[in-house]
């Protein structure tokens, strides 16, 4: 395993902790972009650059900011600190967090003989990519593209300001 | 090792801990934040598998990747507006208090 | 007189003989319909029984018409008509009637002496308000006997004979509401029965050893040569052979039904009936079925002397027979001679003329027997019936001491009176009961056995005389000791008092030894063979030597009685002469106090036995019974209380805690949900694994 790949793990895995451990939601959204970035730079070391740009220009560009938004929207005066940051029974999903983590562990493990080691670099144009969507792939692209136009209808209608209930 | 395997295990422990995340915390926000960084590490496992398994030219794992980003990010939006749209009316975040679907 | 053992020659019956079983069915069904009446109706119950019974009577006439003429034709005189009643496997019942000159006689006397009784009581029971009633029972009854008349088969005997029974039972008790009529009904019942069980192991044996029950059967009948070979060869108890034990057991039945002396004592008792039923049942008709019985059997009873060559009247049945009526007869007569109530005199009187019958039948042979039946059932019936008018005419007085001097008040009851006193006496020459008595006497007097029953009997004749003229003198003679006057009876009684005086006279005629047309009916297949003996000369002496004794019996009571009329409070005649003798003679030898003691104690005993036992033991066993389902019953309450309710409702509040439980999961919070979901994810995964590893 190269060097990078400990770094970027540090850096993803860092960030993810932080993201759910802190306890000012802007800071874990923040962490949540760092983790995002550290995804983006694993793909890149994948050699799926194109995943790793579409992961910055959508997660970061977008998600992490609408996260924040969300955050700020949903800001009551700061008095967070009522009942404390964790939910009640807590523990009992940081056992099964941690459960869930060893059965995979477990499961990764136990297969490693049967993954397959090296393998050549694949060349990945994105003129293959555009005539992989469109081609093989062309009915997920517009069944993707229908919920997103779905999901932006969805999310208007939902957020969308009434004019009672705002009074 | 494998470098596969490593892959593999920092997307299970990333995934475990969006997962601690979603189950722990009382912000509904934090919790979707988890929902994200689950959806993530999964990401991360499909490229993975993509790079080192077989028939990397098919795309199938790379494209799979693509699309679950663009799934996610409409989540994303669906799932914060939701947030807001309950923060209206509860003037407040924190899910213990949203049980009005109990019994 | 030698009767020979008949078989019948196979023949189609004719056709008198086919409808023979009208003449018992038309007066059942006569009752039958009586028995829907209601009381009011007398009318019709009279006409039906009535009309009936003449129907009865006028193809009995025909039937012995056509009997007779056979006999004369020299035609065989039997004939038989059978079918099978009950068929089981292999084995069938029988039954069927015959018509030969026994049952010819008895239809005729039967149906004739039946109507004029009937038509006597229209006037008798005029004033009794049951008087629908009266008729449908006397219809039954006459019915039942001509049945047993006609029977060809043992059990269809048994049954109208039962039926008879019950009759006599219904007869006697008519005036229920009465105790003592009552209790003469039961003890008329009970004592019957007791011959009866008798009967009934006879007939059944006789069934096991035969296997038929049927008389007369083409040559298969139980009375014909084959059966009574096969009955002759098999020993029985006592040096008796199984015809023998058989006979005995028949006669037993016999005895019962016709009053012999262990089972006498219920016909003084029946008098307690109306006197038109003493009359019919008691005197002429059911107490002499019980001698037509041993008449019809007679060539069972009779199998050792034809099949051995014996004299006749020698075999041990027929000795049994004639030793039982002998001592009836004496032990009656001596019993009447101390009575004083004029139906009982008349009660014992029959007794002992039964007596007389069986004797006859024991010595003589059939004919003996059966020719004083017949002029018995005349006079007899015409005593009760002058009785009964004597009776009516006295407004109820029965005792001899309150009346006298009726001569003059009812003329025609005092006559035809006479005319049957002196026919039951045997009064030479005129009168039946002298040609008929005369019968016996004389075989009794050529009995092989021994010749003390002659004795017996010629003392009974004396008897006879004596105790009839006593109640003669006392009844008719003398002067009126009574309250209110008396009066003659109205024409519908005193009619038949007359024709039945009439028969007491002529019927003698037809068996004297000058003419025994009757002997010879009976007795011989066919009218061509004479076997009698007649014209002995001992037989002219034997009828003066009869007829002093009679004179003598008249003339001795009439010294003592004759003209006087002693009131009721002094003491009879004789009485102040031998009183001890005239008390136990008065006592009837004290022989019902003497059964009181034992059988009916020892019945009341182990009655009491018996509740104790059905108390105490059953119905301890049937206590404990109960009180174990009882117990059982309260243990199952508690079990399904406890348990099975308990478990029950325990395993309801177990599910809805458990439901209650379950919904706790529904915690409306998202991150819990997440959690559960999470776990199974976790599960799954792990089972997946496992599995495929494995």
């Amino acid at each position: 395993m190269t060097p990078v790949f400990y770094i970027l793990a540090i850096l993803t895995l860092a960030g993810g902790l932080a993201a759910v451990t802190l306890k000012n939601t802007v800071h874990c959204a923040l962490a949540l972009t760092v983790a995002f970035a550290g995804l983006a730079l694993f793909f890149l070391q994948l050699d799926a650059q194109f995943a790793g740009f579409a992961q910055i220009l959508i997660y970061i560009g977008a998600v992490a900011i609408l996260v924040v938004f969300a955050i700020l929207l949903t800001r009551s005066s700061e008095a967070e600190a009522s009942g404390g940051i964790l939910s009640r029974h807590w523990l009992a999903g940081l056992i099964i967090a941690a459960a869930v983590f060893a059965v995979l562990g477990w499961a990764i493990l136990r297969g490693a003989q049967a993954l397959p080691q090296e393998s050549a670099v694949p060349a990945v144009t994105v003129h293959q990519i555009g005539t992989a969507l469109m081609g093989r792939y062309v009915l997920p692209l517009e069944i993707v593209a229908l919920l997103l136009t779905s999901a932006l209808i969805g999310a208007v209608i939902v957020a969308m300001h009434e004019k009672e209930s705002a009074k | 090792m494998n470098p596969l395997t490593g892959y593999l295990l920092v997307a299970a422990l990333l995934f475990a801990t969006g997962l601690a995340g979603a189950l722990t915390r009382r912000n509904a926000i934090l919790v979707l934040i988890g929902i994200e960084l689950m959806l993530n590490a999964a990401n991360l496992n499909l490229i993975a598998f993509w790079r080192y398994g077989p028939h990397p030219e098919a795309l199938t794992g790379f494209l799979f990747a693509i699309f679950s980003i663009a799934v996610a990010a409409a989540e994303a939006a669906v799932g914060l507006g939701l947030v807001i749209s309950i923060y209206r009316h509860l003037r407040t975040t924190d899910l213990d208090a949203m049980n009005r679907m109990k019994g | 007189m030698q009767e020979q053992i008949l078989s019948t020659a196979p023949q189609a019956a004719s056709s008198i003989a086919q409808w023979l079983w009208l003449i018992p069915a038309a007066p059942i069904v006569a009752a039958g319909i009586a028995a829907l009446l209601k009381q009011p109706r007398r009318r019709l119950a009279s006409g039906l029984a009535i009309g009936s019974l003449s129907f009865s009577l006028l193809l009995s006439l025909i039937a012995f018409g056509h009997n007779v003429s056979a006999w004369a034709a020299n035609a065989p005189t039997r004939e038989v008509v059978n079918f099978t009643w009950i068929e089981v496997g292999s084995q069938s019942v029988d039954l069927g009637w015959v018509l030969d000159p026994l049952s010819a006689i008895m239809l005729v006397m039967v149906s004739f002496v039946g109507l004029l009784i009937f038509i006597y009581s229209i006037g008798y029971m005029e004033h009794d308000e049951n008087f629908t009633r009266f008729f449908c029972f006397l219809s039954l009854f006459a019915g039942a006997m001509l049945g047993v008349v006609i029977a060809n088969s043992l059990l269809l005997l048994f049954m109208c004979w039962e039926i008879v029974g019950l009759t006599s039972y219904l007869l006697i008790g008519f005036w229920y509401q009465k105790p003592s009529a009552a209790a003469a009904a039961r003890k008329a019942f009970v004592t019957t029965r007791v011959g009866d069980i008798f009967f009934l192991l006879g007939m059944v044996w006789l069934f096991a050893q035969t296997g038929t029950l049927l008389f007369y059967n083409n040559g298969a009948g139980s009375l014909e040569s084959g059966a009574l070979a096969n009955l002759l060869a098999h020993p029985a108890a006592f040096g008796l052979t199984a015809a023998g034990a058989i006979g005995l057991l028949i006669f037993c039945g016999a005895v019962g039904k016709s009053g012999q002396l262990p089972l006498h004592v219920w016909l003084p008792d029946a008098m307690e009936g109306p006197t038109p039923v003493s009359a019919l049942i008691h005197a002429a008709t059911m107490v002499a079925a019980g001698v037509y019985l041993i008449a019809r059997v007679y060539p069972l009873m009779q199998t050792g002397a034809v099949f051995q060559g014996l004299a006749l009247g020698s075999t041990p049945a027929l000795t049994v027979v004639t030793w039982v009526g002998a001592i009836t007869a004496v032990f009656a007569a001596l019993i009447a001679v101390a009575q004083d109530d004029i139906k009982r005199i008349l009660a014992y009187s029959t007794v002992s003329q039964l007596g007389y019958m069986m004797a006859g039948l024991g010595m003589g042979g059939v004919a003996v027997g059966m020719f004083h039946l017949i002029t018995h059932a005349f006079f007899k019936a015409l005593l009760f019936l002058g009785a009964g008018s004597v009776i009516h005419g006295t407004h109820e007085e029965q005792d001899i001491r309150r009346m006298g001097g009726l001569r003059a008040d009812m003329p025609v009851t005092f006559a035809t009176y006479g005319v049957g006193m002196l026919a039951l006496c045997g009064f030479p020459l005129l009168f039946s009961g002298f040609w008929s008595k005369d019968g016996i006497l004389e075989a009794a007097k050529l009995w092989t056995v021994t010749r003390t029953p002659f004795y017996l009997l010629v003392f009974g004749a004396l008897l006879t005389a004596f105790y009839m003229t006593r109640q003669v003198a006392y009844v008719f003679f003398g002067y009126w000791r009574g309250h209110k006057p008396a009066h003659e009876s109205p024409r519908v009684m005193t009619t038949p008092l007359a024709i039945l005086a009439f028969f007491s006279i002529v019927l003698g005629f037809i068996g004297t030894p000058a003419w025994p047309w009757f002997q010879r009916f009976l007795t011989n297949p066919t009218a061509g063979t004479e076997t009698l003996g007649s014209h002995e000369p001992g037989l002219l002496l034997l009828m003066t030597t009869s007829s002093l004794v009679v004179l003598a019996g008249i003339g001795l009571a009439w010294r003592i009685y004759g003209g006087r009329s002693p009131s009721p409070e002094e003491p009879d005649a004789l009485e102040q002469s031998a009183r001890p003798i005239w008390l136990v003679l008065r006592g009837k030898f004290f022989v019902d106090e003497l059964y009181g003691a034992t059988v009916i104690a020892f019945f009341w005993w182990w009655g009491r036995v018996a509740d104790w036992l059905d108390r105490r033991v059953w119905g301890g066993a049937v206590a404990a019974v109960t009180w174990a389902f009882a117990g059982w019953a309260r243990l199952n309450r508690f079990l399904d209380t406890y348990w099975v309710d308990g478990a029950f409702d325990k395993g309801c509040e177990e599910l809805s805690s458990g439901g209650g439980l379950l919904s706790r999961v529904q915690t409306g919070r998202v991150q819990s949900y997440l959690r559960l979901l999470a776990l199974g994810v976790i599960v799954l995964a792990v089972i997946l694994f496992w599995s495929s590893h494995a």
